[in-house]
């Protein structure tokens, strides 16, 4: 909102703050063996960047250092321009869809600190509106993580940290929720690091595509996506308009 | 589907209802022929029952043990609760107090009642200390259980979208203590009003232990057991009309 006075107030966005994320892992270890190699690359603002990798590669374990939920590590993992925050205020869909099962849909989104309109947009958007008031016990797992998905787009966060968010939906839902996560990216562009396994998924999605080698894991390859790239029509059809606006 | 249900709730109370009736009956039974004072028949007990209850004897001393029972076991749960919460959380706490506690669990209810009425005199806050003390460790001991089978994935959750402490407790741990708080509240109800008739009948002028002593000294067994049932029908009630809803209540996002 306001002048300067604002660089220092607590939460929420600060204008004109660029968040970045800069990664620079010589190794981490967990229970003494090495889960991550030399790893390093920059995450800008309103840039999608994927890390792809084969299963128990250390993507997981990636995405939990920079969430500032693991802070052992040999080398840097630092966000940037936020402020007094060593973490910014994160949009996070984790490998488990990680709700609240005691708690309704809506109950879920609302405790996470979830903008109401924009919660309800969302669960409108993804297809759970008929289910806001049911208790997120009784969901399936595809609708519980489309829910998880909702509650890290719902809040206002200064980066979302998606891991594999498309994993277990059906095709349809596959679809309809990349569609929503562009259309979203389209609205708030923040930086976002999407982890998956997925290759053609990554580059209908992404800026720029970050490969990583089997566990423990060192960075292959670190590639920017052309803008217009499709490498897989089926895959990226909802998406592809989108992501042209992006990429401009 | 639902009225299967309900007919099976109903067989269920029916069955339950027999099998008291039942018992009576066997009681009933074996005091006639036994037919002596020292094991009076169940119909002799309910009689005397009546009569105290109309007296205003039996209200008076249940309404008393009740109280005591009442304060006692909030007192051991929410002291109990604290210490387990703390313990399960940061193992140095649980490090530092852990001896502590196992000494208090393995200490004898009987010696705890006689230290304190030793050290404190015959009073009603010695006799209140002495039971909460009994139950404090046990529900430590659950409530710590419950703490380290937190789920530690949701609590990250609650990190990463920044819920905060108050909320953290309320809606993510709190839920998943529940059940390890509903078995400490109900093993201790049962734990707790039995310390308590010891209580009374050590130290105390007043309440269903002290009545029980008074009668254990004439030999009146259907005066004794008329207060012992009074008590086991007192909780019992709590348990249907308080507990069971409650515990029902808190579940109720595990129906299908």
């Amino acid at each position: 909102m306001g002048g300067p006075a604002a660089a220092g107030a607590p939460g929420g966005a600060v204008e004109g703050v660029v968040t970045r994320l800069i990664v620079d892992i010589r190794e981490k270890r967990l229970a003494g063996r090495p889960v991550l190699g030399s790893l390093a690359f920059s995450l800008d603002e309103g840039e999608v960047t994927a890390v792809v990798g084969p299963s128990g590669c250390g993507k997981s374990t990636l995405l939990r250092l920079v969430a500032g939920l693991d802070r052992g590590v040999a080398g840097t993992v630092r966000w940037s321009g936020e402020g007094a925050r060593p973490v910014p205020n994160l949009g996070v869909v984790f490998q488990q869809p990680r709700l609240l099962p005691w708690r309704t849909v809506r109950q879920n989104l609302a405790l996470a600190g979830a903008d109401r309109v924009e919660g309800e947009r969302l669960l409108e958007r993804l297809g759970l509106a008929a289910q806001a008031d049911v208790w997120a016990s009784q969901l399936s797992l595809g609708m519980a993580r489309r829910l998880a998905l909702a509650r890290a787009l719902a809040v206002d966060a200064q980066a979302l940290l998606l891991d594999e968010p498309f994993a277990s939906l059906d095709e349809g839902n596959q679809r309809l929720a990349r569609a929503v996560l562009a259309e979203q990216l389209l609205r708030r562009p923040v930086p976002t690091l999407l982890i998956t396994h997925d290759l053609a998924e990554a580059v209908a999605l992404a800026h720029r595509v970050l490969v990583l080698s089997p566990g423990p894991a060192r960075l292959l390859f670190d590639q920017a996506v052309p803008p217009g790239v499709r490498t897989d029509p089926a895959l990226a059809t909802a998406t592809v308009a989108a992501l042209r606006d992006l990429a401009r | 589907m639902v009225n299967r249900e309900a007919a099976d709730r109903g067989r269920a109370w029916l069955i339950r209802a027999l099998s008291i009736l039942v018992l009576l009956l066997v009681w009933e039974g074996a005091g006639r022929l036994a037919a002596s004072p020292l094991a009076p028949p169940a119909s002799t007990v309910l009689a005397v029952m009546a009569h105290e209850t109309e007296s205003g004897a039996l209200p008076h001393h249940v309404g008393i043990t009740l109280a005591r029972v009442a304060a006692s076991f909030l007192l051991a749960m929410g002291a109990g609760t604290a210490l387990g919460l703390a313990m399960g959380w940061w193992r140095t706490v649980d490090l530092w107090l852990d001896s502590a506690l196992l000494l208090l669990l393995n200490l004898p209810a009987l010696v705890l009642i006689v230290l304190l009425y030793v050290w404190f005199g015959l009073t009603e806050a010695a006799a209140i200390t002495a039971v909460a003390l009994n139950k404090l460790p046990t529900t430590a001991v659950t409530v710590r259980e419950g703490v380290r089978a937190l789920d530690a994935e949701l609590l990250e959750m609650g990190r990463v979208f920044r819920y905060g402490r108050a909320a953290t407790l309320r809606h993510i741990v709190l839920p998943q203590l529940l059940p390890y708080l509903f078995a400490a509240t109900r093993s201790g109800l049962a734990l707790i009003w039995k310390i308590v008739l010891v209580v009374e009948l050590l130290g105390r002028s007043d309440g269903v232990g002290f009545q029980i002593q008074v009668y254990f000294q004439l030999f009146d067994v259907a005066h004794i057991l008329a207060y012992a049932l009074a008590f086991i029908l007192i909780v019992q009630v709590i348990e249907w009309a308080a507990l069971q809803p409650l515990e029902r209540r808190a579940a109720r996002w595990r129906a299908s």
